[in-house]
């Protein structure tokens, strides 16, 4: 299973290595980024895979969002089923 | 792979367009807690549903987190307790709304749905004595919604139900009258009723359904209203197309979440109902869709095919989006609970008379309505008769929540906080229909209920 985390915010030194490093520390394999700024106008979205993280995933999306408190940014965590039924038959 | 552009998208849909599931409701069969003494049905009845919904609250929680998507109510609805308890006497039945309530409060629900009776075409003793304990019970009981459906295409119409509950919702305004008569918002009066509706008030587990039940309702008006606005000035060919583009994701999203809570629940999947459901937040009417069609404010000549269009295409886009549709399934229209219709009829451009030829072409009737106190119980059986006739002559689902709120006049505001909103009281037409509803009996079923 994978989930999607979005990452929107200003733009600073390291949100990657933040991100990145919160993947790693629960175990949250990344498999794919896509990242742009504009304007000073951070925006990433990650695919990660869920299946072997070390916490319960609801507790990873806390997590992240918590990460995304302390560091002014907007941090989403979602199934990827949401966008796979949303967007594909 | 997932596209950048369809996951920015959803985001804001739920972010910026108070896109959201609006209820998971589970429904439960009662026919199983029968009893001819009054506190042992009540004891077998709060039993079986805190067990049965023990983790409904937690579970919509748990799948609120892990989509991402607000989940705004969790809800139960139950067999209705004139079937349920049919042997209960008056008081037996107010012991029963007490003991609902109780059930929901255990739970951590915000309503519960089922304190109603099935009288399309006659009263059972059951039926007569829950009736006579509908004001009461909802004017000591704080979660628990009643609903009687009073008419059917199959049946006709039950004139005596119609005339009685004039006289339930009147009492009911009374009894609850230091609340600006808000037992009358948990009180609904239907016609073609559906079993598997999981909106309040009127949600209620019918007597085919399983013993429990996942219903999910969807919401979206926002989401709507954006797609329309983007389109700009286009055709109703692409406009309806846009609309069911857009009912498709919304349900998806639902069917997705019905899925997930039925395997969590270890409860059957029911249904998903496709409708558009309003709230008073800013950016989650269904009139501001009717405008965002070119109506300078909803009520304007021109609502009721705006309304029947978009009705229509929610409609059509969400049936492929789902594997069984059901519930009421069209656009709401309270007036209470979005902010678009409270406007329209606070300047004047949408009167009861509009209200009621729109309820022609989508779900459900005359909803969360304020009309003056001193409305005599005829006037409201009118409203009731005119409405329901409406339902039975369509072959749809139609249904009265007005509130004559005790003391008010035209032109003032009742409020019931939170997702009922506030509503400013509506003029009526004061001719009595007063000696047409003293007839009593039952209006004849139409000529095309006759199918077989």
């Amino acid at each position: 299973m994978k989930a999607v985390i979005t990452v929107t915010g200003k733009d600073v030194v390291g949100i990657i290595a933040k991100v990145s490093s919160a993947c790693a520390e629960y175990h949250a394999n990344i498999v794919d980024i896509s990242q742009s700024v504009l304007s000073e106008y951070f925006a990433m979205i990650m695919v990660v895979e869920i299946d072997q993280i070390a916490v319960e995933f609801t507790s990873f999306v806390d997590a992240m969002t918590k990460l995304g408190k302390e560091n002014g940014l907007v941090i989403h965590t979602m199934h990827e089923d949401v966008f796979n039924v949303m967007h594909h038959i | 792979m997932l596209n950048m552009n369809d996951v920015l998208e959803t985001i804001h849909m739920i972010e910026g367009e108070n896109l959201d599931i609006r209820t998971i409701t589970m429904g439960i069969s009662l026919l199983d807690c029968v009893s001819d003494d009054e506190n042992r049905f009540c004891d077998k009845i709060y039993d079986k549903i805190t067990r049965k919904a023990e983790k409904l609250v937690s579970t919509g929680e748990e799948i609120e987190k892990m989509y991402g998507i607000p989940i705004v109510n969790k809800r139960v609805s139950v067999t209705p307790i004139a079937i349920a308890g049919g042997a209960l006497s008056r008081d037996g039945f107010v012991k029963a709304a007490k003991a609902l309530d109780r059930a929901a409060d255990t739970l951590g629900i915000n309503f519960i749905g089922g304190f109603g009776a099935l009288v399309h075409k006659g009263f059972t003793v059951g039926d007569r004595n829950l009736l006579d304990a509908i004001p009461e019970a909802l004017s000591v009981t704080g979660k628990v919604c009643s609903s009687v459906n009073v008419a059917s295409t199959k049946a006709g119409i039950n004139m005596d139900a119609v005339k009685q509950m004039g006289d339930i919702i009147k009492e009911t305004a009374y009894l609850t009258k230091d609340a600006d008569s808000i037992g009358c918002a948990k009180l609904v009066v239907f016609t073609n009723v559906p079993e598997d509706n999981p909106f309040m008030a009127g949600a209620f587990h019918g007597v085919g359904e399983p013993d429990t039940v996942i219903n999910v309702g969807v919401s979206g008006p926002g989401v709507v209203a954006s797609a329309i606005k983007r389109a700009g000035d286009c055709d109703f060919s692409t406009l309806a197309d846009i609309i069911k583009k857009t009912a498709f994701k919304i349900t998806r999203m639902g069917q997705l979440v019905a899925y997930e809570a039925s395997r969590r629940l270890d409860t059957p999947f029911g249904i998903v109902d496709l409708s558009l459901a309003p709230t008073p937040a800013i950016g989650d009417s269904v009139a501001h869709i009717l405008e965002g069609m070119g109506l300078e404010k909803c009520g304007a000549h021109g609502t009721t095919a705006a309304l029947a269009l978009l009705n229509d295409a929610v409609k059509k886009g969400g049936v492929m989006a789902s594997s069984h549709v059901g519930g009421l399934s069209g656009a709401f229209i309270p007036v209470s609970e979005d902010q678009g219709m409270i406007d329209a009829v606070s300047c004047g451009s949408l009167t009861l008379e509009k209200l009621e030829a729109m309820t022609a072409v989508c779900s459900v009737g005359l909803d969360m309505i304020a009309i003056p106190g001193d409305t005599p119980a005829e006037v409201i059986c009118g409203i009731i008769a005119d409405e329901i006739s409406i339902g039975v002559a369509n072959t749809k689902t139609t249904a009265v929540r007005v509130i004559p709120a005790y003391g008010k006049k035209p032109g003032d505001t009742v409020s019931f906080g939170g997702l009922l909103g506030y509503a400013p009281v509506m003029k009526l037409n004061e001719m009595s229909p007063a000696a047409f509803i003293a007839r009593g009996g039952r209006i004849p079923a139409p000529i095309h209920s006759l199918k077989n």
